[in-house]
């Protein structure tokens, strides 16, 4: 879970992490009275993607009138997608350097990763391989200062910054670890009157770990749909076609997206019904489906531990309950699928075994497909 | 022969008195596994399937001999549950639940490593040896027959469907590993292809992955000495970038992760690479012909 900008600053002041004094605003009025209080200062949109400054999601204001015509500016545009309802004023930095620092998990190595580059402020992927340290954490050991004053001299860091710079690495550690961080950043680390501070940070959480973690906000960056579906439990991504679709498990559901992408069809969404679905989560999942109006709906069942019967039964309850009004594909094989297949067939829906010739005719149903 | 799981392995079930325990300790007996022993605080003395349950895995491991578990307890507690079975000498332990804190999951595995432990999953469907008649996972028993292909895969249902696939084209199965579909996990598509390659059983390898870190590009780097065949399929050719797909490990982040670079890596490496599941069993067919001619 990703977390907004002042809140992740709010995390690294906790750990004693030096940032710019700053505010929360969500009106001119409050923009003007931050930079009376603070000073020039930055305007950030609170929104959660990336290269906001490129975008137009930073501007600045040197009096509280100019914030105030900002902030009325800001408020409510739209940010690659997403509405900006929030603000971040904080206060203008003198930049002297800019470098880059962060804490992430390596998945093939399983273990933490450091890593700093004293070429920091632009996207660390833009960064030259050449000009990135990385440095890897034994989980047994975690961060200590030797850790850290190994990276500051890899980077050819000395004197005071070299000490700050060492400090900074270990509490960086400690939010990664404590907060069950999945990546804890911070880019531009600036040098400010000789002194690091954080000009910007990252702070994305994992969503597995938030019951230790009653204390953070839960935040569902999805589309309102995808935040209605997220709520019965299940795992759904919206995409742009107009062929609704239900697997079950992550990976069949992903493949089944791909099947209908393979035939020439637009696929309307990712939907995992859960690799051990019983009636009523699919009969909630499918409902979900046929209210989004799509052209097609196609449904994928591999039963192993899911029962066909039991996808059967979701089917018609929701055909009995609020009715399918537009045509449905089925394949569905496995566990119980004679029974299954029957209960189908009685209400007049016939199923397919096969995966390749279903998915076809789901996108020959749509009007969709190679000519 | 199988690779990890074979026949001797005595099982215990951790959490075997909850409705997973008890449904796939049956799922597990019906197969053949020798299940010995179950895990449940509080519950020792009674018994699940005919199975002794134990408080403990210190009383389970000393009254049966078990040296495998299969962790089937709830995601917060399953820390706990790895560290006690690798404490009290398992050494072989697959661990089921969802949702595992990955900082857990780095603890588990550092853990493994310094103990020696072979850890299948989190996240995981589990392991399979049809050989051997044994397995410890919640895959259905009925889908899978004795023969020469090793399957390693990250996700359940989707390997459920070429496993099928394979079987119903008369490719049979050595072992088929699910590695897990977590950010972290204990095995690697290396760890497993090594033990595939060392098993003369094993004449070639489906390979099932997705979208999201560089662990098919690092296992392309190893096919290049692999010596037998692989075909690969992998999902999320469709995923959008920043989204995760269902498993928390399924996301391209940061331009990472992405199906085109894991695919042309593979290629690269001379597997044989097919776009769609149905396409397995036909390029398996292929690859292994070639190799006969």
């Amino acid at each position: 879970m990703k977390q907004y900008e002042y809140l992740a600053k709010a995390v690294l002041r906790d750990h004693g992490i030096p940032t710019p004094p700053g505010q929360l605003v969500r009106s001119p009025d409050e923009a003007a009275q931050a930079v009376q209080a603070i000073g020039p200062a930055a305007l950030k949109a609170q929104v959660l993607v990336g290269g906001r400054g490129k975008a137009g999601g930073i501007r600045f204001a040197e009096t509280p009138d100019e914030a105030r015509a900002v902030a009325q500016a800001m408020l409510g545009m739209n940010l690659k997608g997403y509405t900006v309802e929030t603000l971040y004023a904080e206060a203008k930095l003198q930049i002297e350097r800019e470098f880059y620092i962060s804490v992430t998990t390596d998945r093939n190595r399983k273990t933490p990763l450091v890593m700093a580059s004293l070429k920091g402020g632009m996207e660390i992927e833009e960064v030259a391989d050449e000009d990135i340290v990385r440095q890897w954490v034994d989980p047994r050991i975690g961060v200590m200062p030797y850790f850290g004053r190994e990276l500051a001299a890899r980077l050819g860091l000395h004197g005071g910054i070299a000490r700050e710079f060492a400090d900074l690495v270990v509490k960086l550690y400690q939010i990664y670890r404590e907060r069950d961080a999945e990546l804890v950043e911070i880019n531009p680390l600036a040098v400010v009157d000789g002194h690091l501070v954080a000009a910007d940070a990252r702070l994305n959480l994992d969503d597995s770990a938030l019951f230790r973690h009653p204390e953070v906000e839960r935040i569902d960056e999805g589309s309102a749909l995808e935040q209605k579906v997220h709520q019965i439990g299940l795992a759904y991504v919206e995409l742009d076609g107009d062929i609704a679709i239900m697997a079950n498990g992550a990976g069949m559901a992903m493949a089944t997206v791909d099947a209908i992408q393979y035939f020439g069809g637009k696929p309307a969404n990712f939907l995992d019904a859960g690799g051990g679905a019983s009636v009523e989560p699919t009969a909630q999942a499918l409902d979900v489906l046929v209210s989004m109006n799509p052209k097609v709906i196609f449904i994928n069942i591999f039963g192993g531990i899911t029962r066909c019967d039991d996808v059967a039964k979701a089917i018609l309850q929701v055909k009995a309950s609020r009715g399918i009004p537009v045509p449905l594909v089925v394949r569905l094989v496995g566990t119980n699928e004679k029974e299954g297949v029957r209960l189908l067939e009685e209400a007049g829906i016939s199923a397919y075994s096969d995966m390749a010739p279903a998915a076809e005719r789901a996108v020959m149903l749509a009007g969709e497909g190679r000519p | 022969m199988a690779i990890i799981l074979t026949r001797d392995a005595k099982i215990v079930v951790q959490g075997i008195t909850g409705n997973q325990g008890r449904f796939h300790t049956r799922q597990m007996l019906a197969y053949g596994a020798q299940v010995v022993g179950g895990v449940s605080p509080g519950k020792a003395g009674e018994q699940v399937e005919g199975v002794p349950v134990f408080d403990t895995v210190a009383e389970a491991v000393q009254a049966t001999g078990a040296d495998a578990s299969i962790v089937f307890v709830p995601a917060p507690f399953a820390k706990d549950a790895a560290f006690e079975a690798m404490e009290n000498g398992i050494r072989l332990l697959v661990m089921i639940p969802e949702h595992i804190p990955v900082q857990d999951s780095m603890d588990i595995v550092a853990r493994a490593e310094d103990r020696g432990v072979t850890v299948i999953g989190p996240n995981t469907f589990g392991i399979i040896s049809p050989g051997e008649r044994t397995k410890m996972g919640i895959m259905p028993n009925h889908i899978y027959q004795p023969g020469p292909i090793g399957v390693v895969a990250r996700s359940g249902t989707l390997s459920y469907e070429i496993a099928f696939s394979l079987t119903n084209g008369g490719f049979g199965q050595t072992t088929v590993v699910g590695m897990g579909g977590d950010p972290v996990v204990g095995q690697t598509f290396i760890s497993v292809l090594h033990h595939f390659k060392q098993d003369p059983e094993t004449k070639a390898v489906v390979m099932v992955g997705e979208i999201g870190g560089s662990a098919e590009e690092e296992a392309a780097e190893y096919l290049k000495s692999f010596g037998k065949p692989v075909v690969a399929y992998l999902a999320g050719r469709a995923a959008p970038p920043g989204k995760r797909m269902g498993h928390a490990g399924a996301i391209i982040e940061r331009g990472r992760g992405t199906l085109e670079s894991k695919e042309k890596a593979l290629s690269a490496a001379g597997a044989s690479v097919v776009t769609m599941p149905w396409q397995v069993v036909d390029a398996l067919r292929e690859a292994l012909g070639s190799q006969n001619a």
